[in-house]
């Protein structure tokens, strides 16, 4: 069963002047159909201004449909009867970190989006140590958040939005603040939240290497989807995504540039382990098993 | 010499309970016309270690001499400093303010004493060598795109004609085109106009392909210092001190351990394609 929904979803932003009189109109998200299924791990990518950003506030109900529609688990979010309801069901993690934290302490922080849905007093702290431990920030519970790394406040935003037990959550550019460091701790505990717990995760990135573990990549431009499939699909289709402004992993460019100059490469390689067992097939001259799928490792 | 940085020291919150080094012996010298790219990962000192280079923040002990004067000098004049060190902060289109574009670009010109007019033409000059169209000068910074903003934050500094341009992070949140854009304008900035480049970064592949020197920081010191091969050939120091070389570099170092006979040192896509042919060239040679 999906979760999101959208039924030719555009929105437009509308200029107005001091009067309120409209001055201009700019569509930015233009008759998108969109189906995600419950725990997945969607990636979605564009340029800036792709209209990315646009359409994952619609998830939350922060932004509704100018025209079109979108449903939340079953639930319209026009109707303002279940704007709560939905919210509880989507939470959102933005860029930076220091915008999303309002508590002194990191628990305080964790408790206050349970709270506000009037959760039991004894239940909030039972969800602020179990989304705590979930992000592997239990042991800095008593810290003040603005004492900790990019990393970690994010990691803290993320269990603010967990505690509030979300079927799925949006994440908005959550890396881009970050170090290299930082960002694999966001990511990675993304994908456990995905694979344990089973939330069903989109991602708004403009780092190609954290799409990779995605199970399905939408690619935007112009306010429409212009690219759906695997991030394998995806990513061998380089030259479409330079037109889109976008990029590849650089181990998928060398790939592809090992491939333009004659190498018997399969198309869309993602890892460095692939690229390196692919190499060493070709050095040993045995060309025949290239079309198997080599599995992407986890870490 | 554009920058002699001798044995800076910098802590904060000092007599608190919050004392903390921030900066550990920090020796660096930096000529005229380098681009350097200072990378570490958060926390480790570069942002504080470049606000000291125009005077913001004033080393605990040490010394910094700009252009072989001790800047912090008795009647030094931290004004003038700045204006040859331009520092374009992190999002620096958060600090765009006036009504319109040209008017925010000629604020610093304006503050150097210039008068309207010349200021003017400083900041239409900027404005030009950021490549940021006409028709935009005179609309709201507001109603820019992300990658055009920080254009115009950059001509910005640019107007001022700093001698040393500092960027923070300038590529972060822009898509891969913006992020090219902003390396390719400051690249161009720095071969045309023969500007000191120091460049703030996390993305290694960014550094590889444009500083041709790079200094790294790991909790307050000057860990590695050299040319991207060089500084590139150390990637488990790099791993433990939270930073990651670039995946074409770990590709050719997993080959090279194999036995491929590559330069396990290679930073870019060209160079490293180039190598793992040539090696299977030779090979099929040596074969036949």
């Amino acid at each position: 069963m999906e979760i999101i929904r959208a039924e030719k979803l555009s929105y437009d932003y509308v200029s107005v002047d001091d009067d309120g009189k409209e001055q201009g109109r700019y569509r930015a998200v233009d008759g998108v159909d969109l189906d995600i299924e419950k725990g997945d791990f969607i990636a979605i990518l564009g340029h800036n201004g792709s209209g990315k950003s646009t359409l994952a506030k619609h998830i939350n109900a922060l932004l509704l449909p100018t025209e079109g529609s979108l449903f939340v688990d079953g639930m319209d979010t026009r109707s303002e009867d279940e704007v709560w309801k939905i919210r509880q069901s989507a939470g959102m993690v933005f860029q930076n970190p220091d915008n999303q934290i309002i508590g002194t302490i990191v628990d305080e922080d964790v408790a206050f989006g349970p709270e506000n849905l009037g959760v039991e007093k004894e239940e909030i702290w039972r969800r602020v140590e179990k989304s705590l431990k979930s992000v592997n920030m239990w042991e800095y519970r008593s810290h003040s958040p603005n004492k900790l790394s990019g990393g970690q406040k994010q990691r803290v935003a993320i269990a603010g939005v967990v505690a509030m037990q979300p079927k799925c959550i949006v994440l908005d550019e959550p890396t881009a603040m970050l170090d290299p460091v930082g960002r694999r701790e966001v990511i990675d505990t993304v994908l456990e939240l995905n694979r344990t717990q089973k939330v069903t995760i989109i991602l708004i990135t403009h780092y190609m290497e954290e799409v990779i573990r995605a199970d399905h990549v939408i690619v935007m431009d112009q306010g429409k989807v212009v690219m759906q499939g695997t991030p394998r699909e995806i990513f061998s289709q380089v030259d479409m995504l330079r037109h889109y402004r976008l990029d590849v992993p650089q181990v998928t460019l060398l790939a592809e540039e090992l491939r333009k100059a004659g190498l018997d490469l399969p198309k869309g390689i993602l890892t460095e382990e692939e690229l390196v067992m692919e190499l060493r097939r070709i050095r040993k001259g045995n060309p025949g098993t290239q079309s198997r799928e080599p599995r992407l490792k986890k870490r | 010499m554009a920058i002699r940085i001798e044995h800076l020291e910098y802590v904060y919150s000092a007599g608190t309970a919050f004392e903390r080094k921030a900066l550990k012996d920090i020796n660096l010298t930096i000529g005229d016309g380098e681009f350097v790219a200072l990378i570490g990962h958060t926390g480790s000192g570069k942002s504080t270690l470049i606000q000291h280079l125009n005077g913001l923040l004033r080393g605990t002990s040490g010394r910094i001499f700009y252009k072989d004067e001790d800047i912090y000098a008795e009647g030094y004049s931290m004004k003038a400093l700045r204006t040859h060190v331009g520092l374009v902060f992190q999002y620096p289109e958060h600090q765009l303010f006036e009504t319109d574009v040209l008017t925010d670009v000629c604020f610093g010109p304006k503050n150097q004493g210039l008068s309207p007019q010349e200021a003017q033409r400083e900041a239409l000059w900027a404005l030009e060598q950021v490549k940021l169209e006409k028709s935009f000068y005179n609309q709201a910074p507001f109603d820019l795109s992300g990658g055009q903003k920080r254009r115009a934050a950059i001509a910005g500094i640019l107007a001022m004609h700093p001698d040393v341009l500092i960027l923070d992070e300038p590529t972060a949140g822009l898509d891969p085109q913006g992020r090219d854009e902003i390396l390719g304008l400051v690249k161009s900035l720095h071969e045309e106009q023969g500007i000191t480049v120091i460049l703030v970064s996390h993305s290694m592949e960014d550094v590889a392909n444009y500083a041709s020197r790079i200094v790294v920081m790991d909790h307050g010191s000057i860990l590695l210092d050299g040319t991207p091969k060089e500084v590139f050939a150390h990637r488990s120091e790099l791993e433990a001190a939270g930073l990651a070389v670039p995946q074409v570099t770990r590709v050719m170092d997993d080959l090279a351990q194999e036995g491929w006979i590559v330069d396990r040192n290679v930073t870019t896509c060209q160079e490293a394609a180039a190598q793992i042919l040539n090696a299977l060239h030779k090979e099929k040679h040596v074969q036949a």
